[in-house]
């Protein structure tokens, strides 16, 4: 029982940083309806130059995390300006195809000699980790850390996109752009707008990552960016909150599978969850149903 | 009314051909074209034969698959499984495991189209990539329901006998196929459900019925091909099918453009040509590049030509049509041009 308790609270991190990324997931697809398959690579660079930062130009960690955040920020927005903005009037698959080779061009040019290099780095503890024992149940500073953080993080973005104007103009832009536009709204502005806010939080979950689980390379948000689509998806593509319960079940689905069933079989049990949960509702669990215009 | 007469080229596509054939073995006797290249010639093929499969399944059909890797794996393992085990070199159990790759590939895309080809877009994709993973994790850990398969670490000891011949055949069997079945009644529902599927049903076509032989029958191409490659090269491995692999299949797709099948032939052969003369360019010194390049050919591509390279032309001979009473040879105004073909689909 308190076994099981601990695994819990171990899926609970691993879902908190899988939140992070899958919000940037589902922000982009709610405004321009695109699959950003370079997301996790994103998160990758995130947890990259925070841990340059902190080994090799030796800033404080409190300093590697806002600026690990702004460096994806500007990565975001450059992407969606030179890869996905000059197709945004094509067949959404143009783009999609655009954001593998984005991927694609990511992971092979952090795996030059001269940029990330393309082997394993052991990430070294920011700070020393302390246990907490509570009649068996072990809780750690890195999960305490990772909690504050992310539902800081979490509650910003929510007050942002629910009561700032910026916000109300995301909602509106995912909402329709030609009618956002003649209500006035910079529809280019906003959206790159999203793709900071989205990369930012990814950076952000590169580093909780990256502290949690001390071991990076240039392929390692393959996975993980897969697990916070898949997350995403699983809570309906596009809806902020549904991203959040969909990395939280993805989180514990992950370790649970992995302390209980299989940890070999662990991935293809979580991608089972998706397609049974997408059988029974098609727009995921909190995602809007209804006819959707081809 | 007497049945109607086509001008269908097809003595053309067989000459063609045959001369293709016949250039292939003359090079390969002079060795003007050697082992290595031989090697690549064969795999082009092979991943054409499969992207044919994918292009029948999202370009004509337009359904999303992010799958397809998947079902090229199933023809893989099962065929090399049965050659490995039953045939030890044997030519008719090779050219029954080719079968058995195709009809294990197609069963499975039946069995899992039937419920979730209900989905559209990028659902469909999102579970068809779902799946694909799934299919890797089992592959990885075959070994303990059938050890022959190694697992992880891959399947050895497959003969190799397939040679260029039969490789070309199954590819030229897949062309033919597929030009026959765009003429058919099943191909015209295939593009009414790519361009509109309410509408499709609406005229009376069975939508779940036209979607899944769609699928079926592209995912046993897939198949089929897999169980070539088998044949092919030494070792049948887990990660030669995960789900990066089916995006290689999209790119051709989508960079010949969707409703295209010259476009899918042309870039699949193409493809995997300029990968392998890029690593002979480059050279040991500069291979980390080859990546680089590729990721940003890649993007550069489909920026400036979003609809695919050829904009969804389309081969004359590979379109059949319909002759006119009348007139003693086909005029081309009654034909439906390339331009007409151009589809509208969206992911």
């Amino acid at each position: 029982m308190i076994e099981a308790i601990n695994q819990i609270l171990n899926g609970l991190q691993l879902g908190l940083v899988y939140a992070l990324i899958a919000l940037g997931y589902t922000m982009v697809y709610g405004i321009i309806r695109l699959i950003n398959f370079a997301h996790g690579d994103v998160f990758m660079v995130g947890a990259f130059v925070a841990f340059l930062s902190t080994v090799d130009w030796h800033l404080p960690f409190w300093v590697a995390v806002p600026l690990s955040m702004l460096v994806c920020a500007v990565l975001g927005v450059t992407i969606e300006r030179l890869a996905y903005r000059p197709l945004r009037y094509a067949a959404r698959i143009a783009a999609l195809i655009s954001a593998i080779g984005v991927s694609l061009l990511i992971e092979y040019g952090g795996s030059l000699k001269f940029v990330f290099g393309p082997n394993y780095r052991v990430v070294p503890q920011p700070f020393s980790i302390v246990q907490w024992n509570f009649a068996g149940i072990s809780v750690s500073n890195i999960q305490l850390i990772v909690l504050v953080t992310v539902v800081i993080l979490l509650a910003g973005l929510q007050y942002l996109v629910t009561r700032t104007r910026i916000g109300k103009a995301m909602r509106a832009v995912s909402f329709d752009h030609d009618a956002a536009r003649l209500m006035g709204i910079n529809v280019d502005a906003i959206i790159s707008y999203t793709f900071a806010l989205g990369s930012a939080l990814a950076a952000a979950g590169g580093v909780l990552y990256s502290t949690a689980y001390p071991q990076i390379n240039p392929f390692m948000g393959i996975m993980p960016g897969l697990k916070a689509f898949t997350a995403a998806v699983l809570g309906g593509i596009g809806n902020i909150p549904g991203a959040m319960l969909g990395a939280l079940i993805m989180g514990q689905v992950d370790v649970l599978s992995a302390a209980y069933i299989s940890s070999q079989l662990r991935d293809a049990i979580a991608f089972t969850i998706l397609i049974l949960v997408l059988l029974v509702k098609p727009s995921g669990l909190l995602g809007k149903s209804g006819p959707e215009k081809v | 009314m007497n049945a109607k007469k086509f001008t269908t080229g097809l003595p053309l596509v067989l000459l063609l051909a045959a001369l293709v054939f016949i250039v292939r073995e003359l090079l390969g006797v002079t060795e003007i074209l050697n082992y290595y290249w031989q090697l690549i010639l064969d795999q082009s093929l092979i991943i054409t034969t499969a992207a044919i499969g994918l292009s029948i399944i999202y370009g004509f059909a337009g359904q999303f698959s992010l799958g397809h890797a998947a079902f090229f794996g199933l023809g893989a393992y099962t065929a090399g499984l049965i050659s490995k085990l039953l045939g030890h070199g044997n030519y008719a159990v090779f050219l029954l495991s080719l079968l058995a790759g195709a009809a294990v590939a197609g069963a499975v895309a039946f069995l899992i189209g039937l419920p979730i080809l209900r989905l559209r877009s990028d659902y469909l994709g999102i579970a068809t990539m779902g799946f694909g993973i799934i299919v890797k994790v089992l592959m990885d850990n075959s070994n303990k329901w059938i050890p022959a398969t190694g697992g992880a670490t891959g399947m050895t000891g497959v003969p190799q006998i397939a040679k260029f011949p039969v490789i070309f055949v199954v590819f030229l069997l897949a062309v033919l196929l597929f030009r026959n079945l765009r003429l058919s009644s099943f191909g015209r529902a295939w593009m009414a459900v790519r361009e509109d599927e309410i509408a499709a049903d609406a005229m009376g076509v069975d939508t779940t019925r036209t979607k899944t032989l769609a699928f079926v029958i592209g995912c046993a191409l897939a198949g089929v091909a897999g169980a070539l490659y088998a044949h092919r090269y030494p070792i049948v491995h887990p990660s030669s099918f995960d789900f990066l692999k089916s995006f290689d299949f999209l790119i051709i797709v989508v960079l010949g453009g969707l409703g295209s099948m010259s476009g899918t032939i042309a870039t699949g052969i193409s493809w995997v040509f300029l990968l392998e003369i890029l690593r002979a360019v480059l050279g040991q010194n500069f291979l980390d590049f080859r990546g680089v390049i590729y990721a940003l050919t890649l993007i550069l591509v489909i920026i400036l030509r979003p609809k695919g390279l050829l904009s969804g032309m389309e081969w004359q001979a590979l379109i059949p049509r319909e002759v006119p009473e009348s007139g003693p040879s086909g005029s081309p105004s009654a034909s439906p041009s390339a331009k007409g073909e151009t589809p509208n689909v969206s992911a």
